[in-house]
């Protein structure tokens, strides 16, 4: 089922107090990629995942997954906020954060189950942060709390994760960390989406792209979409990094591409 | 026995709203408290209008629902009309508050409520009204058992809604994400604290409300990170401001509720000052060792 796919965006149109902030936008996405949401600041990433995730009303369109509506496959979607947007100093422990992976609403009322408690375990260890499990969230550098939001959503065990700037804040060792983990998923087949603010990096992280300014410039594979073209219409004259792209490309395609890239068809095996 | 009567009905409204109130502080939603404990009012005198008694479970119900309706009538404002949540909470509660003084003043010669009481509260005539039970031998005043009761309903509310409390204070958006319904969470909460206020209001008075709502949950929060042990500080410092501030009105010969919360603005200091002087030493600490 590797090419199913697992995410449609339809036509959608949302604003902020009437004023549009994405237009009319439209895209695919099949399943078993690691797919880069580029644009500017304010062309409306963030506000594109709230939608996704039915945090906001859109004023049209709609948004499918795996071909249903939300709620009905709610469990198979994970949601990585922005950093800044919660308050890291409420009094919570590493790991109570982490634990909220596992509620839903039904069990909201009751103890969680010795598993769930495995599961969280398990993502602490992926990302890293085990040792400080005990610590308070108040008490954990930027990078650190970027990788207890990853091991929160990682311990939802979802099939499509949507991230918001997941790598804001972290080091270069970590950011490898993070990445070759989110690599790690996405051979098992699973969808991972990330808002990424960083072009130079795009090219290499990324092997699906979608690119943003209010409207939708493309999406579609990386070779396809990084191209000046769509860049200059994304980034405007701003962009005198134009003109180091041609670099950037010719480095990455030259060179022989990570010949396990073809040989990977079969492995999805959910 | 008057002054246990008085002390355990002080110190079970101030740890119903220590709880509430810790949970408040953290959704950042303080002022909903101050907010909420005002709009009640006009709901009262209602209920209080139509029922024509003061024990009648009708004003419950009448300021529940004028909670409730301040509740809605912020989020609205705020949520849809855009408006600063600040001024959201501002314009509401005055104008309902304004509404219910009105109402006060209008029908004083029918109404048997008088202003201060609504403000201030009377918990120094909490030991004579009493209810007796098994053919009189054994007695306890209302306030007493309706604030025991109070109590009790909380503890187990805080306790089972722990984790939907915890989850929807710190992020919403992600507790939504997960299917959550973090309106319900939210109308219930503030219907906790809507009961609360109102159950609350002839014993301590609006305002004193606010301040045990608000002082010892931000005691608890100057002295620790863990959200357990905060909420146990909160209970405690509540405790402590009841029972202190007591003697503290028997000695001065003063307002009881005004002595609680003074003690309780007290303790505040004492941890404002005590974390203060920590977050110092840590960095001293930090400094010899490097
Ligand atoms: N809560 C809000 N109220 C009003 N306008 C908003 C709100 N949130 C975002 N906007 C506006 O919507 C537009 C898109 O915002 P969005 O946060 O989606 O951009 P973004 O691509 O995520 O930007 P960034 O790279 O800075 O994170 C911006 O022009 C912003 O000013
Ligand atoms: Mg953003």
């Amino acid at each position: 089922m590797e090419n199913q796919t697992a995410l449609e965006v339809h036509n959608l149109t949302a604003s902020y107090q009437r004023k549009p902030v994405l237009w009319e936008i439209d895209f695919k996405v099949p399943s078993g990629h690691l797919i880069g949401i580029l644009g500017p600041n304010g062309s409306g990433k963030t506000t594109l995942l709230r939608n996704i995730m039915n945090l906001m009303e859109a004023d049209s369109g709609y948004v499918k997954i795996f071909g249903k509506d939300l709620d009905e496959v709610r469990s198979r979607l994970s949601y990585v906020p922005q950093r800044e947007s919660v308050d890291w100093n409420f009094p919570a422990s590493v790991r109570e954060v982490v634990e909220m992976g596992r509620y839903r609403p039904g069990n909201l009322l009751r103890r969680l189950k010795s598993s769930d408690k495995q599961k969280v375990k398990a993502a602490l260890e992926k990302v890293g942060m085990l040792a400080y499990a005990d610590r308070q969230i108040s008490e954990l550098s930027g990078g650190q709390q970027q990788r207890v939001f990853i091991a929160r959503s990682l311990a939802q065990e979802a099939d499509i994760y949507l991230m918001d700037e997941p790598f804001v804040g972290v080091d270069a060792a970590t950011e490898e960390a993070i990445l070759s983990l989110l690599s790690g998923l996405r051979d098992e087949g699973k969808t991972v989406l990330i808002v990424h603010h960083d072009l130079q990096s795009a090219y290499q992280y990324f092997d699906w792209m979608i690119l943003l300014n209010t409207r939708l410039i493309a999406a579609g594979p990386k070779e396809e979409v990084f191209n000046s073209t769509y860049l200059r219409e994304a980034y405007g004259g701003k962009l005198n990094l134009l003109s180091k792209l041609g670099e950037i490309i010719a480095r990455e395609q030259f060179p022989l591409r990570e010949p396990d890239f073809k040989e990977k068809e079969g492995s999805g095996d959910e | 026995m008057e002054a246990i009567f008085i002390i355990a009905t002080g110190a079970l409204v101030a740890m119903t709203c220590a709880l509430l109130g810790s949970f408040l502080l953290l959704r950042k939603m303080a002022m909903l408290g101050d907010a909420i404990s005002h709009a009640v009012l006009p709901g009262i005198v209602l209920a209080f209008m139509i029922s024509g008694s003061r024990d009648n479970f009708s004003m419950l119900i009448g300021a529940s629902l004028a909670g409730l309706l301040v509740t809605l009538l912020i989020e609205l404002l705020h949520k849809k009309i855009h408006l600063q949540e600040d001024a959201s909470i501002g314009i509401s509660f005055t104008w309902l508050f304004a509404i219910g003084v009105i109402l006060i003043s209008a029908y004083t010669e029918q109404v048997d409520l008088d202003q201060d009481c609504v403000l201030y509260g009377e918990i120094a005539y909490v030991p004579f009204d009493l209810i007796y039970f098994s053919g009189g031998e054994l007695f306890f005043p209302r306030a007493t058992i309706i604030s025991g009761l109070l109590f009790l309903l909380t503890l187990g509310f805080v306790l089972v809604a722990y984790k939907g409390l915890k989850i929807t204070s710190f992020n919403s958006d992600y507790a939504k994400s997960l299917g959550i319904s973090t309106l319900a969470w939210h109308l219930v909460f503030m219907s906790m604290v809507s009961i609360t206020t109102v159950l609350s209001f002839e014993i301590v008075g609006a305002i004193l409300i606010v301040a045990l709502l608000v002082v010892p949950p931000a005691t608890a929060y100057l002295l620790t990170k863990r959200l357990k042990q905060m909420l146990l500080l909160a209970l405690i410092f509540a405790l402590l401001s009841a029972i202190g501030g007591y003697y503290l009105a028997v000695l001065l010969d003063a307002s009881i509720a005004g002595a609680m919360v003074s003690l309780a603005g007290f303790f505040f200091l004492l941890a404002l000052i005590f974390s203060r002087l920590r977050s110092r030493s840590l960095k001293v600490d930090a400094y010899l060792n490097e």
